[in-house]
């Protein structure tokens, strides 16, 4: 779909769609990945070239270790995922780095300074550093694309996984970028044996591991001449070392400043740094989040000012570089008006609010994992306790009950979201079986992956381009663990819910619960004819506001004067009534429980 | 080198500001100019806030807008005009679809919509040109053309051609409802001529 380009032309896209251009380009043959925020639409791009095949793998691990495989047979190869996505690849990454490649390997690390969408901030560069693995950093959407296809050029010329470094201000920002020609790969499709360079045991690894570092010697050579390391002379008052996004803010706020700009983040030119440093009058290094840079630049012995400058944390942007480097007057802006806050909320409709809203009846703790649902930790569902990473949420619930003993039976449960339980969520249960526990672990299944925007995952039964697979069976799947209680319920039900959650939760044995209901935006739920839309009878109305509190955004709160309520029939004192917007309502039918004055009915049945 | 011109959206998740942002992004391109586009996935998309800054001219280097710096602020809501104060100046035009999305502490009863939203604006000096883009875009027989007015809104304060925005709006929207997208735009940017007059 997206071949229809010819060379030469220009389109609008993002860094992410870029990079799946670049991809194609570089004549990549493999691509693999876990969806996360900044990174997924490069493998959704990539999915509409010929002749590529893309992937959702069920996590960053497995997409790395089959990108390293299609490598080992010759193939360029591609693995993407979000910065916290390599924490989980980290393990294949850095014995990748003793491997080398065959075909082109190119990791893509997307981090979300800022966390915009984010547990954490970390910086990947330092993964690079750690991992001993060159890293480039493009600074836009048209860098992003010719830095990839650069990448599998290094990684093919000194046999090493290459790391590309966006950011979310590079990945989601879109650019002019131009369709370039198709290149292949100089490596043979084929099965080779290569035991000293594939097969890591202690006495081979010992020698690739010299090899390593001789291969970053002649890197280290190579960043001294690589093109995307430029120096911009301008004004020699002021020099500035910097990468990625905050190259552009840079370039911004101080027009006309002398520039290093590093198109490899790692290994670092120390001839051009010294050069560059010796002929400027005063130093400054910028960079988002950790001193990468500004580290190495003092372990050069060069006087350079950094963070002490620019801070540390968060984006950056040309006014804070601006702010920071000069002593620029402060301009004269309209300050913040109160007013009221415009939270991210469950979908109207959405099955998580159904199960929170029941769970929040239980008064346990609610060890929480990664996906729309960690939005029921707001008011006014208030019903999650923790979230700490991918698969999180039943490890953690298992310690807590190990900790507290039997005091914990019927008080904890782990909340965990399909396409997470399939990341990393099965052996947190694992344990729980095989260590004995009681733990009750709640899977919501709603048929999609949605915080990033509905990928399907291994248990939908549907591939990344849309092919019909084997969908994983989430209950025969635990009850083969060894899970002996697995019940499947509809989250709408809110009374069935809530005993059979009293139920599994006070069961000294594992249990799991899978709420069946797919998500409200899936279009098999969006173009339903037959929807009964809810709406409220306004004589009913006492305005006691108990349907409020599942934080449904289809149903408003109208505040009344005395006189106001006077007319509408109302006592004086009744201080407003619920209304229920009809053009947001999906006929979940979640609200009509929650009424004791049943005032919610569903739209034709409202006159009795 | 020419000024670069910044254009800073604002609005609700799931009110089609995406789609509008892209394609004003891509009638700059096709006039020529260099263009950033920037904008955040994910978590904010959910009901929450959204915000697009896009940037163009002829070399745009940083792909965001900093605050006090807006040449042209179209919001979506009627609300968000004012949550986006701080990118505004007293020279900034500021285009507010008068429609009301109730944020969740307001639709919950635990704070009140603000009445005064436009006066506010104004009050400090700011060019403000309100349209109700929901009714406009009912007129047109598409309500969820709000996006498509408001394109067509902006388009009457930027020196490019009818034409391209047309044209990128029958590359961009599916055949089934272009022709009523492109009757929300010309009546978005008719709205806006009226206000001027």
């Amino acid at each position: 779909m997206k071949n229809k380009h010819n060379i030469g032309d220009k389109v609008l896209f993002s860094g992410n769609e870029a990079i799946a251009l670049g991809a194609f380009e570089a004549g990549v043959k493999v691509a693999s990945a876990y969806p996360g925020t900044p990174s997924t639409e490069i493998l959704e791009n990539l999915c509409t070239y010929e002749g590529v095949y893309a992937e959702w793998a069920p996590n960053e691990k497995v997409a790395l270790e089959v990108a390293l495989g299609a490598s080992f047979a010759g193939a360029r190869a591609l693995a993407t995922m979000k910065h916290v996505g390599l924490n989980v690849a980290a393990d294949p990454l850095f014995t990748a780095a003793y491997t080398g490649v065959k075909g082109g390997l190119v990791v893509v690390t997307a981090d979300d300074p800022e966390m915009h969408s984010s547990q954490n901030e970390q910086d990947n560069r330092n993964y690079a550093y750690a991992a001993k693995v060159p890293m480039l950093e493009p600074s836009d959407a048209s860098e992003a694309k010719e830095f990839l296809k650069t990448a599998y050029r290094i990684s093919e010329e000194f046999d090493t996984p290459v790391l590309l470094r966006t950011t979310t201000r590079v990945a989601h920002v879109k650019g002019v970028v131009t369709i370039g020609a198709a290149e292949s790969s100089s490596a043979m499709l084929g099965i080779e044996k290569m035991p000293e360079k594939f097969v890591m045991l202690p006495g081979h690894a010992r020698k690739r591991r010299v090899e390593l570092e001789k291969r970053l010697a002649r890197l280290r050579e190579f960043a001294e001449t690589f093109p995307e390391n430029r120096i911009e002379w301008g004004d020699r008052q002021k020099g500035f070392i910097t990468s990625g996004v905050s190259y552009l803010y840079v370039k911004e706020a101080v027009p006309g400043a002398s520039v290093l700009k590093l198109g490899m983040a790692y290994p670092f030119p120390d001839r051009m740094i010294r050069e560059f440093a010796s002929k400027v009058q005063e130093l400054f290094i910028v960079e988002e989040l950790d001193p990468f840079i500004e580290t190495h630049v003092r372990a050069l012995g060069i006087m350079c000012k950094g963070k002490e400058l620019v801070p540390a944390m968060g984006e950056l942007n040309s006014q804070i570089v601006r702010n920071a480097i000069t002593a620029a007057a402060a301009t004269d802006l309209f300050t913040p008006v109160a007013i009221p806050m415009r939270p991210p909320n469950l979908c109207a409709g959405c099955p998580h609010r159904g199960i929170f809203h029941a769970i929040s009846k239980l008064k346990v703790f609610v060890a929480g994992d990664i996906g729309c649902y960690t939005l029921a930790a707001l008011k006014p569902l208030s019903s999650m306790d923790s979230c700490v990473c991918m698969g999180a949420s039943i490890g953690t619930a298992f310690g807590m009950e190990k900790a507290l003993g039997n005091d914990a039976l019927g008080k904890i449960v782990a909340v965990i979201g399909d396409s997470t339980f399939m990341h990393s969520g099965i052996t947190g249960l694992i344990d729980v079986v095989y260590n004995r526990g009681f733990s009750t672990v709640i899977i919501l299944d709603n048929r999609t992956t949605g915080m990033t925007g509905h990928q399907p995952n291994p248990s939908t039964g549907m591939t990344l381009s849309g092919e019909t697979s084997t969908a994983i069976d989430i209950e025969a799947l635990c009850r083969a663990i060894g899970v002996k209680h697995v019940v499947s319920l509809d989250p709408h039900q809110h009374e069935n819910a809530v005993n059979v959650l009293r139920q599994e939760i006070e069961r000294p044995e594992p249990s799991v619960i899978i709420t069946k209901a797919p998500c409200a935006l899936l279009p098999e739920i969006k173009k339903k004819k037959d929807k009964k839309l809810y709406t409220v009878r306004a004589k009913n109305c006492t305005g006691c506001r108990s349907c409020l509190k599942i934080g449904c955004p289809a149903i408003e709160w109208v505040p009344l004067t005395p006189e106001e309520a006077k007319q509408l029939g109302y006592k004086e004192t009744q201080k407003g009534h619920s209304y229920i917007n009809p053009v947001m309502c999906i006929g979940c039918g979640q609200c009509a429980p929650l009424c004791k004055f049943k005032a919610i009915a569903v739209v034709g049945e409202d006159n009795g | 080198m020419g000024k670069t011109t910044n254009l800073f959206l604002c609005g609700v998740g799931g009110q089609g500001i995406l789609l509008a942002s892209e394609v004003i992004s891509s009638a700059c391109m096709k006039a020529g100019f260099d263009i950033k586009q920037s904008e955040v996935h994910g978590m904010a998309q959910r009901g929450g806030s959204v915000v697009a800054h896009l940037r163009y001219g002829e070399k745009v280097f940083s792909p965001l807008i900093e605050p006090g710096d807006a040449d042209i602020v179209v919001s979506f809501e009627l609300l968000e005009a004012l949550r986006y104060l701080p990118y505004m100046n007293r020279k900034t035009r500021v285009i507010v679809n008068t429609q009301k999305i109730l944020p969740s502490p307001v639709a919950t009863g635990v704070d009140t919509y603000p009445a005064d939203v436009l006066d506010q604006l104004t009050q400090r000096g700011i060019t403000v040109f309100p349209i109700d883009a929901f009714e406009i875009a009912k007129s047109a027989g598409e309500t969820r053309a709000v996006n498509m007015v408001l394109v067509g809104a902006l388009s009457a304060l930027l020196p490019l051609d009818e034409k391209i925005f047309l044209e990128v709006i029958s590359e961009r929207i599916p055949e089934k409802i272009r022709k009523k997208n492109s009757e929300a735009f010309l009546k978005g940017k008719e709205a806006i001529a009226n206000l001027k007059r």
